[in-house]
């Protein structure tokens, strides 16, 4: 999956964007890969991430299939990282997501001395993983550039809309839902931490950065009233 | 028709080799719980659906409508790639029709609205129903939660360099090229990859042999796509290849003439192994070249295999 590689927006809109993953490789490393991927998760909720996700089982966030009508009016954070972190049962991969170049030092820090042998990767601006990477005493390894969109660009959004879209690279977040979110939080309807919470529910990597998005959502707000 | 657990049978009649991959198998080569539970959302019931239309928005290909004869939501069956963002990413009640239609009905003469949640199905209209061949491929390339069987990853079924350090998938001196189609949310069909393949073909890159689409090409020296496929449209699809970091300049005028002619996106991603310092050559090549390379994925070398010396991958090679 390169599902967090071509996430768009301009490099001061991704500066506090990290999105940190754990996978093993086929039948090579991922025996008794389980409790090692527990593990990440469990210590990457110890720094504050704003997700956390396992690419078979979902994120953070999660659709609920058996809603109670009063959710409409007072909906419950479902939000179970426990949950998330006992149901990982197979090689799979988890994923971090930290807003802040702090948590996720401290967070490699800890990732470096637990020796998980799993493949860590970091996606995010290449400079910036570099420079923290060697903070936390890590020099990398391989690297992978996005190097943007090309073909028919007439089929794309506007920038407000791509960056939300592609913060799942799955495509899970569809442009009219996403310009969707940014109308209803223009107009009042809903705020955006409750519009980013929709969205990321539909990731379901969990690789959703909610507070980049409320910062795209409010930045909209903000140019709409002038 | 034949059941969507009967596609190898259905290849064979066909004279094609069989599918590399099965939806629904779990990832290490397991199958789903049987063949019928291969499913497709192309269904609202018209039983249960509400019009509310809260499913139109958050579809990615925009395949659903509210037909207004019906007064029911309806799938546009060649637009849906069948990736289940409908049917897994709503939240759902289970409120009887009836009564929601009339409250609806009440709300509407008075020209009032309720403003609802927007991901939710308040009926659970949407409805899995079997998939057969070959529409069985659009699941398999557009559910992030279906294992391709062909390298057992979910999502694209791609490792690239994220597991670089213990696969030693591209050295230093090479660069691995993971080359995307249909997105982001714009869908592809696999006549426009299958263009793209061929071309490259024609250069004599080697195609990543444990990659889904690789699976696809009967013979990958050739890059054509099996025939039966080329119209299934999909959410999207990766091609991977491999060259020496001097050939990237050329594969990436290569791409991007290519891309050009295409009824969809292509989001070109590139990679390298660093030299012992962390030092990324591709770096240089892609400033030349007037690339923007900002943004990307770094692989932090903390994986183990250990007492395995480094090899190269098994390619394709068509050169």
């Amino acid at each position: 999956m390169t599902n967090t590689l071509h996430r768009y927006g301009a490099p001061e809109t991704l500066e506090n964007d990290f999105i940190v993953f754990a996978m093993s490789a086929r039948g090579i490393n991922d025996q008794g890969s389980v409790e090692k991927f527990q593990e990440f998760l469990s210590i990457a909720r110890k720094h504050g991430p704003v997700n956390l996700g396992d690419a078979t089982k979902g994120g953070v966030f999660r659709p609920s299939k058996s809603l109670n009508p009063l959710a409409h009016w007072f909906r419950k954070d479902e939000r179970d990282p426990e949950r998330l972190v006992a149901h990982v049962d197979q090689p799979t991969v988890v994923s971090a997501v930290f807003d802040n170049r702090e948590s996720l030092t401290s967070f490699l820090k800890e990732i470096r001395a637990a020796d998980l042998g799993l493949s860590i990767n970091i996606s995010s601006l290449t400079d910036r993983a570099d420079e923290l990477a060697r903070e936390a005493g890590i020099t990398r390894h391989s690297v992978e550039y996005s190097l943007g969109f090309f073909g028919a660009l007439d089929k794309l959004p506007d920038r407000a809309t791509l960056s939300l879209a592609t913060m799942c690279g799955h495509g899970m977040i569809s442009f009219n839902f996403a310009r969707k979110m940014i109308d209803w939080v223009k107009e009042g309807r809903r705020s955006p931490e409750e519009a980013s919470t929709y969205m990321a529910r539909f990731c379901t990597c969990g690789i959703f950065n909610t507070t980049r998005s409320c910062a795209i959502l409010n930045d909209c707000s903000r140019r709409n009233r002038g | 028709m034949q059941k969507s657990g009967d596609f190898a049978a259905a290849a064979s009649r066909a004279q094609l080799p069989p599918p590399a991959f099965t939806p629904g198998a779990t990832r290490y080569g397991g199958q789903a719980p049987s063949p019928a539970g291969i499913l497709s959302v192309v269904r609202i019931s018209t039983d249960r659906c509400v019009a509310c239309a809260n499913c139109v928005p958050v579809c990615p290909v925009g395949a659903i409508d509210i037909d207004p004869v019906l007064e029911r939501a309806v799938v546009d069956q060649d637009r849906c790639v069948e990736c289940f963002t409908c049917y897994r990413g709503l939240s759902t009640e289970h409120l009887n029709p009836t009564m929601v239609r009339t409250i609806r009905k009440l709300f509407g003469f008075f020209r009032m609205r309720f403003d609802p949640e927007p991901d939710v199905c308040p009926t659970a209209a949407i409805e899995p129903q079997e998939l057969s061949w070959p529409r069985i491929v659009r699941r398999a390339f557009s559910d992030p939660l279906v294992p391709h069987e062909s390298t057992g990853i979910h999502g694209r079924g791609t490792e690239e360099v994220k597991t670089n350090d213990v696969t030693f998938r591209v050295g230093e001196g090479e660069a691995g090229f993971t080359i995307e189609f249909g997105r982001p949310t714009v869908s592809t069909r696999f006549s426009d990859i299958s263009r793209m393949t061929e071309a490259l073909a024609k250069t004599g890159v080697e195609f990543e042999k444990n990659n889904p689409v690789t699976h696809l090409m009967p013979d990958p020296s050739t890059g054509k796509i099996r025939e039966d496929i080329l119209q299934e449209r999909v959410l999207s699809a990766i091609v991977e290849i491999k060259t020496r970091i001097e050939r990237v300049p050329e594969m990436l005028r290569t791409v991007t003439e290519v891309a050009r002619g295409l009824d969809t996106i292509v989001a070109i991603g590139v990679s390298t192994r660093c030299s012992p310092e962390g030092r990324s050559a591709l770096e240089e090549v892609l400033r030349r070249e007037g690339y923007p390379f900002w943004r990307g994925k770094t692989n932090l070398g903390l994986g183990r295999r250990p007492s395995v010396p480094e090899r190269m991958p098994e390619a394709v090679s068509v050169s």
